[in-house]
């Protein structure tokens, strides 16, 4: 079984014995008016000390390089060591955004390419490559869709469709920007009732935000009719590409109609995730929305000269500093090269492979169960609530348990229309002995008695963390402990 | 090598689970909207794409091989190598958003640290582990005064970067916040305090100041901008360089209720102006409305020593449309960064890092105004940047510079018509005396 590495790691303010010390400053060459009362109150260390801290943290931290990590809709696949190295080299890390353009013809070379692989993927005609993630991008979504109802004056548009199977962040994104959220009811498929949404649009709807395939890995077949539903209505068709990986070589967004489209780089494009960002979420359109992308847009002279375009009168203007998040770019820039068309069709294939395989597998044990449709795409929704039934075994606790098998947990509890969900994306990087080990782990913790897996984890350099307290008694700093 | 181990024995896999060929896992998908293929180049090997981008990367020109005096919020520091080793980790860099806490204690504690260290800084209660960037923390600082005061007009200062602005404009929209700006003044640089007691009113949710602003300048009137501020009932968001925060006051210790700022010189590469690190912190009375992820320090079941994300009912994976923000991926590996810069300077290495910038821009105005056709404009204290007024058009002698593999600063004129033939010069830790020297140099021969 997996042991995590224990450490009783102290706080960093506790790493080396306290030495009284004066923070007084001492500086005539700044007025005492702007000077700090005293210096910041930070540990100081030696070098050993804080590698050994750092260390030692890291090894009490689970990634993909220590195991399978097969996270619903977060397509949690390998990063490629390379992008990394080259990524890292000063002639990309060193250069400044504001540098004159000749001396960064090579940054925008990656970035004006970059933006045609992903209309080649997605079939959309235009990308804008500034949002920092897919929560971004849906905000520039949200921007876009406003502009161009108010181009058409066209302003009684103020809400926002989303079926009840979407991410978070999809209504928080809609409600930023404005609009009022109509949430509306999946059918007994777990796709979207075309009835249900027949009546819920109208003169007023802006968008119809969907996910496709959807977060419960089933693709909504229904698209071209949504598509065409969502057009007579006068409204824009948005999709979260949060589940791309699915779908690459397959179908393309535009094909099913959609006007925006975001896409997660550091999902599908395998860049890291670096326990939480930075990411990247790209906004591509249609040639009608073209004109409101942000600005500056990179253009190509015929002597293969790079230029930043900033006449676009009627651009919705920036929503990000500088370039977005670049170093993420590169990385997935580098990644779409080296898989090329047929390894991106085959990461999709072998994605939505590996998840069927592990599907069938589970579901074979009968101690799971899956409501909705049979077929899913690179993830799929197991619900344990029998298992809470009849061994008051939670989603919380089988997630748990994984962990003392060495393994990280799917999503839980999402989305919210599976009661105890278990939300499980293994990814096309996972070899078929560790998708089995998981199955294996799944299974078997169904089999264990209750109070080992209500118990768990023990393996980790924690045992189960107290989330109520955190709430209750808050500690967020040092000085409030 | 495609990063797909079964690719070999998919047929195998198919036929363990009862399927005869791919293309029955995809039979769900419209025959009228498959693709046969995508319309890009076959893949390259390993070596074949690392040779091809390194002759991309002969196009660009970087520091340390071009000697660059850009700023305008982002400029070269050294970056320890311990920090690379350490955020190199792949057990950091490989994971994702702390859900699973027992899984991720390594990551939560470091998080914690950079709270703790942080508020430190700032003279805060609290802080967030990070927004995309100091603009949109800017921005979500604005949304979040109208939330709490309930107020519609955010006032900000007429100088700041024209992207701030943009971001901000689109940010405010949803919500319908107004923005007033506040104009400088000509000789200082300063907020002119006069219309600052003008433009704040009883709809006044916030008033955004930065410290040193845009063009470099410490606002040395803050205590009393600080009070106009709190007597309109208005919050006060300050905008911080953290490297100044070494040696310049805390805007805790003038009365800050919300501090943001641009956290990339904490130990993180330029990288073209991304990734970047927005730095939130606020009064611990402010915190329910505060966006983004919050970890906090909690105890397992058998007492010891945990962390975990908290207070997650403001976030939207909980709350849906009703969160304080939109925000799920944030910078996190960014912030990781920062703590261990920080960790790396400890408070004596902050104050001295702070300090060789603070002196580094009053060595390099000192020369640059010693040339007849270079003036400062601004008569007023500055840290490591500063606006010089140039004999012709900055950009036509970024040019000229250029040809000795010397960059220039950026050019006001664009964004501040006013400010013609005007330079924002920017200098840190990096650059050398010899660098100043060939600059001047350069500078007088242009």
């Amino acid at each position: 079984m997996y042991r995590s590495a224990v450490y009783e790691e102290p706080l960093l303010i506790n790493v080396a014995s306290k030495i009284k010390k004066e923070l007084t400053i001492d500086f005539k060459k700044i007025p005492k008016s702007l000077q700090r009362s005293k210096k910041v109150n930070i540990p100081d260390l030696d070098e050993t000390q804080v590698i050994r801290h750092f260390h030692r943290l890291s090894q009490m931290n689970y990634g993909i390089d220590t195991g399978m990590y097969p996270l619903g809709s977060c397509t949690m696949k390998y990063n490629p060591k390379i992008c990394e190295r080259i990524a890292s080299w000063d002639k990309f890390a060193g250069t400044h955004p504001c540098q004159d353009i000749s001396t960064v013809q090579g940054n925008l070379q990656i970035l004006f390419e970059l933006e045609h692989m992903l209309c080649e993927i997605t079939g959309m005609d235009y990308f804008c490559l500034q949002p920092a993630a897919g929560a971004h991008g849906e905000f520039l979504g949200m921007l876009l869709t406003r502009a161009y109802h108010e181009s058409r004056n066209d302003s009684i548009r103020n809400e926002v469709i989303l079926p009840d199977t979407a991410h978070g962040t999809n209504p928080a994104s809609a409600a930023m920007a404005g609009y009022n959220l109509i949430e509306i009811s999946s059918n007994k498929q777990g796709t979207v009732d075309l009835d249900v949404l027949e009546k819920t649009l109208s003169e007023k709807t802006a968008c119809f935000m969907l996910t496709n395939p959807n977060t419960l890995g089933i693709f909504e077949s229904d698209i071209l009719e949504i598509s065409k539903m969502v057009h007579d209505a006068g409204a824009l068709l948005y999709y979260d590409g949060a589940n791309m990986n699915a779908i690459m070589g397959k179908a393309r967004p535009v094909d099913m109609g959609f006007d925006i489209v975001h896409l997660n780089l550091h999902k599908t494009f395998a860049t890291p995730h670096g326990g939480g960002g930075p990411g990247s979420g790209p906004v591509g359109v249609n040639i009608k929305l073209e004109k409101f992308l942000p600005i500056p847009r990179i253009a190509k002279t015929q002597d293969s000269y790079y230029i930043l375009d900033f006449d676009a009168p009627q651009s919705i203007g920036k929503i990000k500093g500088y370039f977005g998040n670049f170093s993420v770019l590169l990385k997935a820039y580098i990644y779409i090269l080296m898989m090329g068309k047929d390894g991106l069709k085959e990461a999709s294939d072998i994605a939505v492979l590996n998840s069927n395989y592990m599907k069938k597998k589970i579901l074979d044990s009968k101690k799971y169960e899956m409501p909705y449709k049979n077929l899913r795409k690179h993830e799929f929704v197991l619900s344990c609530e029998k298992l809470k039934q009849d061994k008051k075994i939670s989603a919380k606790d089988v997630a748990k348990r994984l962990l003392d098998h060495g393994f990280h947990p799917p999503t839980i509890y999402f989305p919210l229309i599976v009661k105890e969900a278990l939300m499980i994306e293994p990814t096309e990087t996972e070899s078929k002995e560790d998708l089995d080990k998981y199955v294996e782990a799944f299974i078997k913790i169904a089999e264990e008695d209750a109070s080992i897996v209500n118990n768990s984890p023990n393996n980790t350099p924690v045992k189960r963390v107290d989330e109520v307290e955190a709430t209750k008694n808050l500690k967020l700093t040092w000085n409030m402990i | 090598m495609k990063f797909i181990p079964n690719s070999n024995i998919k047929d195998m896999m198919l036929k363990q689970i009862g399927l005869k060929n791919i293309d029955e896992l995809f039979q769900d998908i419209p025959k009228k909207i498959r693709i046969g293929d995508i319309d890009l180049p076959k893949g390259l090997t390993q070596q074949e794409t690392e040779s091809k981008l390194r002759e991309i990367s002969e196009k660009n020109k970087s520091y340390p091989e071009l000697l660059s005096f850009l700023g305008g919020g982002c400029k070269p520091h050294y970056i320890p190598a311990a920090v690379k080793s350490i955020v190199s980790r792949s057990e950091f860099y490989t994971a994702y958003t702390p859900y699973q806490s027992e899984a991720s204690q390594g990551f939560l504690q470091a998080m914690f640290e950079y709270q703790s260290m942080i508020a430190e800084l700032t003279g805060m209660d609290v802080a967030n582990c990070s927004l995309y960037d100091g603009v949109t923390a800017l921005s979500e600082a604005a949304l979040m005064c109208s939330r709490i005061t309930g107020r519609k007009t955010f006032v900000m200062p007429h100088n700041i970067s024209w992207e701030k602005k943009c971001v901000l404009g689109n940010y405010v929209k949803g919500p319908g916040i107004k923005i007033k700006e506040l104009m400088y003044d000509k000789k200082t640089g300063k907020i002119n305090i006069e219309d600052l007691k003008k433009s704040i009113d009883e709809n006044t949710a916030g008033v955004y100041i930065e410290n040193p602003n845009f063009f470099g300048v410490f606002e040395d009137d803050i205590n009393e901008i600080s009070k106009i501020v709190k007597e309109s009932g208005a919050l006060f968001v300050v905008g911080i360089d953290p490297i100044s925060l070494g040696v310049a006051k805390s805007p805790g210790d003038y009365n800050a209720d919300i501090v943001i700022g641009e956290g990339r010189a904490l130990g993180n590469q330029i990288d073209f102006g991304g990734s970047s690190l927005g730095i939130f912190a606020c009064k611990k009375e402010y915190l329910r409305q505060m966006p983004g992820r919050i970890i906090g320090m909690t105890k397992d079941i058998e007492g010891k020593k945990a962390f975990c994300m908290t207070l997650q009912t403001r976030e939207q994976h909980i709350r849906r449309g009703k969160a304080t923000s939109n925000i799920c991926t944030n910078e996190g590996l960014c912030a990781l960064t920062a703590s261990v810069y920080m960790s790396w300077l400890g408070s004596d290495g902050l104050f001295n890092i702070s300090k060789t910038n603070f002196e580094a821009g009053q060595a390099l105005a000192k020369k640059i105004s010693s040339i007849n056709s270079f003036d400062l404009i601004f008569d007023s204290i500055h840290f490591n940047e500063f606006v010089v007024k140039c004999p012709e058009d900055p950009n036509k002698i970024n040019k000229k510079l250029l040809q000795k593999n010397i960059h220039g600063g950026l050019s006001l004129s664009e964004q501040y018509p006013e400010l013609k033939n005007c330079m924002l010069l920017g200098i840190t830790e990096v650059h050398s005396e010899q660098d100043i020297d060939r600059f001047v140099k350069a500078l007088k021969e242009v």
